[in-house]
C-alpha cells in the first residue's frame, strides 16, 4: 500500500504535477517541507529587524517611504509562507515557538548588522537579489502552497532588489563620503551573501533527495555561480569593487572564478556565534512576548462577542 | 501675509499664515507616521504590524504632500530663493522650535494600548479636519484633504476596533487602557485651541470638536471606559513650537544623515 501511494507520489512529481495539502505525501517530505518552509518563513521575519533599524533613519522622505513599504512586504512574504507551512498540518504559534528556542533557522545572512545607510541598499541588492535567485526555482517546486506563495514572493523580491541597486547607484554619483560608504557596505555584505547560497554541494547531503522531490532545482553551487556572474557584472555600473581579488572571469568556463569562502565564518555563524544572533533573537522573543497581553486581549473579546451573538459564533473577527 | 505683529519669534518672516498652517499638517502628519514606524517588526500581532506600518505609510505620504505643497508656497514667496525649499529641506533641516505638530502625536508610543489610543484620538481629529479641509478655498489644500480622508477613515476604523478590543478585552488590557488614557488626555485639547495661522483657514473649531467628542464617546463607550471629565487645563504649545522633550529625540535619530552629510543627495 504505502509502496504504491509513494509510487503515485513520485510519479506525480515527476510529471510535475503538483501535490497539495491533502494528498498523500512521504512523512518525510512533509518533515522536510515544514522544516524548509517555516525556515523561510522566519528568515522574513528576522530579515524585517535589520533593515527596519534603518526606518527612523532614513534620509529622505521618499527612502523612509520605500523603505518601510519594503519592510512590509517582508512582512507580507511570511504572512504566506506561514499560512503555506500551516496546510502541512504545524501552526503558526508553534513555528514561532521553534523559532524562539532556536529549534528552527533563519537565514544568517540577518545575523549581520546593518551600521550604515549604505547597507540597505546592499541589502536589497545582494541579499534581496540573492534570495531571488533561491526563490525564482521554488515557484515551480513540487508542493502547491509553497509554490503559489514563491510566485507572489518573487514579484516583490525583484523589486526590493532594483530599489537596494537604485539606492546604491545614488550614493556612488554622491559625494566622497557617501561613495566610501556604498564600497564598504559591498565590502561587508559580499561574502556573506554569497554564503546565503548554503554549503558547497559535496557538503550539502540532502540535496539529491530535494532535487528528486523538486523541492530543490539547482544544486547551492549552480545558484551561486549564477549570482556571482550577475553581480559581478552589475557592479560595474556602481564604479565599485567586489572584494574579492581572485575574481577573474573564465573564459573557458564562461563563469567568473572566485575566491576561497570562509566556511567556518558560515559554520560559528548559523551556530549562533554570528554578531546579531543574540539582538535579533532577542528582538522577536520580546516583540511575542510584549504582544502576549494584546493577543488575549483580542481572543477574549471575539470571544465575549461571540457568546453574545452566537449566530456570528465561528466567524468572530480574526486579528 | 504679514507676520512681524506675531509674538512667536519661530515664524520666519516669509512664513505667512497658509504657509505655518501647510507645515503644521505636514509636521502632524510626519511626526505620528515616525511614531507608527516605530512598531515596523516589533508589533504583538504579524498582521497588525503590517496594518500600522501601513498607517504609518500613508501618514508619511500625506506629510509629503503637505511638504510639497508648503515648498511651492515658500519658493513663491521669495524672489530669487538662495536655497530652494524642498520636502526634505523643511523636513530634516528645521529643528525643534519650527516644527509645529501637535504635542499629541510626539508622544512615545510606549505599548500598544497607548500607540492605539494616539492613534484614535490623532486619526478622529484628522477625520472632521480633513472634512472641513476638502471644501477649503485653498484648492492644494483641498485636493490633499480629499485624496487622505479615504485613508483615514480606515485609520479611525482600525483604531476604533482596537480601542474597543483592548477596553473590553481582559483586565489587563482595560488596565492598559485606562494608563494610555491617563499619560494621553492632557494632549488632546490643543487639538482644538487654534494657533494665529489657523485663525485665517477658515476651521469651525467648535464643529471639530463636536465630532471628535462624539466619536470618541461613542467608541468609549463601546469600550467600556469612562471619558474623562473635561479638563480645563491643557498641555497645549506644540503647534508653534512649544514642544514637549520627546521631539528633540525623534528630530535627531530622523534627521541624523542629513545633518551629519550636508548637501548630499540621497
Ligand atoms: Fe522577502
Ligand atoms: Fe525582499
Amino acid at each position: 500500500m504505502e509502496t504504491n501511494q509513494e509510487t503515485i507520489f513520485q510519479d506525480k512529481v515527476d510529471h510535475e504535477i503538483k501535490i497539495e495539502p491533502k494528498d498523500w505525501m512521504p512523512e518525510k517530505y512533509r518533515q522536510t517541507l515544514i522544516r524548509q518552509i517555516s525556515q523561510h518563513a522566519h528568515s522574513e521575519i528576522v530579515g524585517m529587524l535589520p533593515e527596519g533599524n534603518w526606518i527612523t533613519r532614513a534620509p529622505s522622505l521618499r527612502r523612509k517611504a520605500i523603505l518601510i513599504a519594503k519592510v512590509q512586504d517582508e512582512a507580507g512574504h511570511g504572512l504566506y509562507l506561514y499560512s503555506a507551512a500551516e496546510t502541512l498540518g504545524i501552526s503558526r504559534d508553534e513555528m514561532y515557538d521553534q523559532l524562539h528556542t532556536g529549534k528552527a533557522k533563519y537565514s544568517s545572512i540577518f545575523n549581520y548588522p546593518t551600521l550604515t545607510w549604505a547597507d540597505i541598499g546592499a541589502i536589497g541588492w545582494l541579499v534581496d537579489g540573492a534570495a531571488i535567485l533561491n526563490q525564482i526555482p521554488l515557484c515551480r517546486t513540487s508542493f502547491g502552497p509553497y509554490a503559489r506563495a514563491m510566485v507572489r514572493v518573487c514579484k516583490e523580491e525583484s523589486f526590493h532588489q532594483r530599489q537596494g541597486f537604485e539606492l546604491l547607484l545614488t550614493l556612488s554619483q554622491g559625494t566622497d563620503a557617501q561613495k566610501q560608504m556604498c564600497q564598504d557596505a559591498i565590502n561587508r555584505w559580499w561574502w556573506p551573501s554569497i554564503m546565503m547560497f548554503g554549503p558547497n554541494d559535496d557538503a550539502s547531503p540532502h540535496t539529491a533527495q530535494s532535487m528528486k522531490w523538486k523541492i530543490k532545482r539547482f544544486t547551492n553551487d549552480e545558484l551561486r555561480q549564477k549570482f556571482i556572474d550577475m553581480i559581478a557584472e552589475q557592479v560595474k555600473v556602481l564604479n565599485m569593487r567586489l572584494p574579492d581579488a581572485d575574481l577573474k572571469w573564465n573564459e573557458e568556463r564562461k563563469h567568473y572564478d572566485f575566491g576561497k569562502i570562509n566556511w567556518e565564518e558560515f559554520w560559528q555563524v548559523v551556530g549562533g556565534n554570528g554578531p546579531c544572533n543574540k539582538q535579533r533573537l532577542d528582538a522577536r522573543k520580546k516583540a511575542w512576548a510584549d504582544g502576549a497581553w494584546v493577543r488575549e486581549a483580542a481572543t477574549a473579546y471575539a470571544e465575549k462577542k461571540a457568546s453574545l451573538n452566537p449566530s456570528k459564533g465561528g466567524t468572530s473577527e480574526t486579528v | 501675509m504679514n507676520v512681524s505683529n506675531i509674538k512667536n519669534s519661530q515664524v520666519s518672516p516669509s512664513e505667512g499664515f497658509r504657509e505655518a498652517f501647510t507645515l503644521h499638517l505636514a509636521d502632524n502628519a510626519l511626526i505620528m507616521g515616525h511614531r507608527n514606524s516605530e512598531w515596523c517588526g516589533h508589533g504583538p500581532i504579524l498582521e497588525q504590524d503590517i496594518a500600522i506600518s501601513n498607517i504609518a505609510l500613508d501618514l508619511i505620504g500625506q506629510s509629503r504632500n503637505f511638504y510639497q505643497y508648503a515648498a511651492q508656497l515658500f519658493n513663491q514667496s521669495t524672489n530669487q530663493p538662495i536655497n530652494l525649499a524642498t520636502e526634505d529641506s523643511l523636513a530634516y533641516l528645521r529643528d525643534v522650535r519650527d516644527f509645529k505638530n501637535c504635542l499629541l502625536v510626539e508622544q512615545p508610543n510606549a505599548d500598544w494600548a497607548q500607540s492605539i489610543l494616539k492613534q484614535f484620538f490623532f486619526s478622529t481629529y484628522q477625520y472632521y479636519l480633513y472634512q472641513q479641509l476638502q471644501n477649503n478655498k485653498d484648492e492644494q489644500l483641498k485636493a490633499i484633504a480629499a485624496k487622505a480622508l479615504k485613508e483615514v477613515t480606515y485609520h479611525v476604523r482600525w483604531s476604533s476596533e482596537w480601542v474597543i478590543r483592548l477596553g473590553d478585552g481582559t483586565e489587563e488590557s482595560k488596565k492598559r487602557s485606562l494608563k494610555a488614557l491617563d499619560e494621553l488626555w492632557m494632549f488632546t485639547g490643543e487639538l482644538f485651541e487654534p494657533a494665529f495661522y489657523e485663525t485665517t483657514m477658515n476651521i469651525d473649531f467648535v464643529l471639530l470638536k463636536e465630532g471628535w467628542t462624539k466619536k470618541i464617546r461613542s467608541v468609549f463607550e463601546e469600550a467600556t471606559i469612562d471619558i474623562p471629565v473635561e479638563n480645563k487645563w491643557h498641555q497645549t504649545g506644540g503647534k508653534i513650537g512649544d514642544h514637549t522633550e520627546h521631539l528633540g529625540f525623534i528630530l535627531a535619530e530622523m534627521q541624523f544623515l542629513q545633518r551629519a552629510y550636508p548637501n548630499s543627495e540621497w
